[in-house]
């Protein structure tokens, strides 16, 4: 079967790709980017609830999300600039996870039509290094490994 | 020597695998990553040892102490490293989809 979303990561460089087609035109692709009730809900999965703490969808821009977990316990909060907020077609923005030592991100969302009922999201994202893009690639891997064992919520609250 | 199955051995145990998640977004040092476990110090370093062994971390000397990081580039050697990534976005990308067709137009 064919994946739906892609990750282009190639070896040695500090940046990645990542593309998926939707089954939506891209009004409705662009506002689950562009209005915070809807990022609220598709960013939350059964073990974290995000919520947007600040949203300027413009040039000048920023925002801040917090994830919370079941205890209602903030997981983490990342923030960033908007540099361009074009509808329908392109936000570039940064990203930064506050206390972590990944660095601050760059990522270019391009929102592409492809038929009046499907669309493209073509997002690129520029890490500080190469060494950093890995780090954050391993994040959902070692996670996943855990995901089996009640272990994994005593530690993430010792890092708190 | 299996180095590859040495590493799928090396992730079979859940302390092994804690610490790799703990390890995962802080550098740390023996004695921090010690104390978030119940278990004997001496099991923890036995622990350290076979990750370190199979270069799924990596020491670095700093002043008097020892750092552990994660050595991503082993990680990747081990089958589908980026797939818990791509499967993240994929979920949420998917809920982005289910949830924007209740705002379609209805026709």
């Amino acid at each position: 079967m064919e994946q739906k979303t892609k990750i282009n990561a190639e070896e040695g460089k500090q940046e990645l790709v990542i593309t998926r087609e939707f089954d939506l035109p891209v009004e409705l692709l662009f506002r689950a980017h562009a209005e915070p009730d809807i990022i609220e809900q598709w960013m939350s999965n059964p073990y974290a609830t995000a919520k947007v703490l600040k949203f300027e969808g413009k040039k000048h821009g920023s925002y801040q999300l917090e994830s919370t977990d079941a205890e209602g316990k903030v997981v983490f909060r990342s923030n960033g600039v908007i540099h361009e907020f074009i509808p329908n077609q392109k936000i570039t923005r940064t990203f930064e996870l506050e206390n972590a030592p990944f660095g601050v991100q760059l990522e270019i969302y391009e929102f592409e039509q492809l038929t009046d009922r499907t669309s493209k999201l073509n997002m690129h994202v520029i890490y500080e290094s190469g060494a950093k893009r890995d780090q954050l690639l391993a994040l959902p891997f070692a996670q996943g490994l855990n995901m089996a064992h009640n272990r994994i919520q005593e530690i993430l609250n010792t890092l708190k | 020597m299996n180095l590859r199955r040495d590493v799928f051995q090396a992730i079979a145990d859940p302390t092994r695998r804690a610490i790799l998640l703990l390890v995962a977004s802080h550098t740390m040092t023996a004695g921090a990553i010690a104390s978030n476990f119940d278990t004997a110090r001496p099991t923890v370093s036995k622990h350290l040892q076979i990750l370190t062994e199979c270069e799924l971390l990596e020491q670095k000397q700093s002043g008097r102490e020892i750092y552990y990081h994660i050595n991503a580039q082993k990680m990747k050697e081990v089958a589908e490293f980026i797939e818990p990534f791509r499967k993240m976005w994929d979920d949420r990308f998917n809920k982005l989809e289910a949830i924007m067709k209740g705002y379609q137009p209805k026709k």
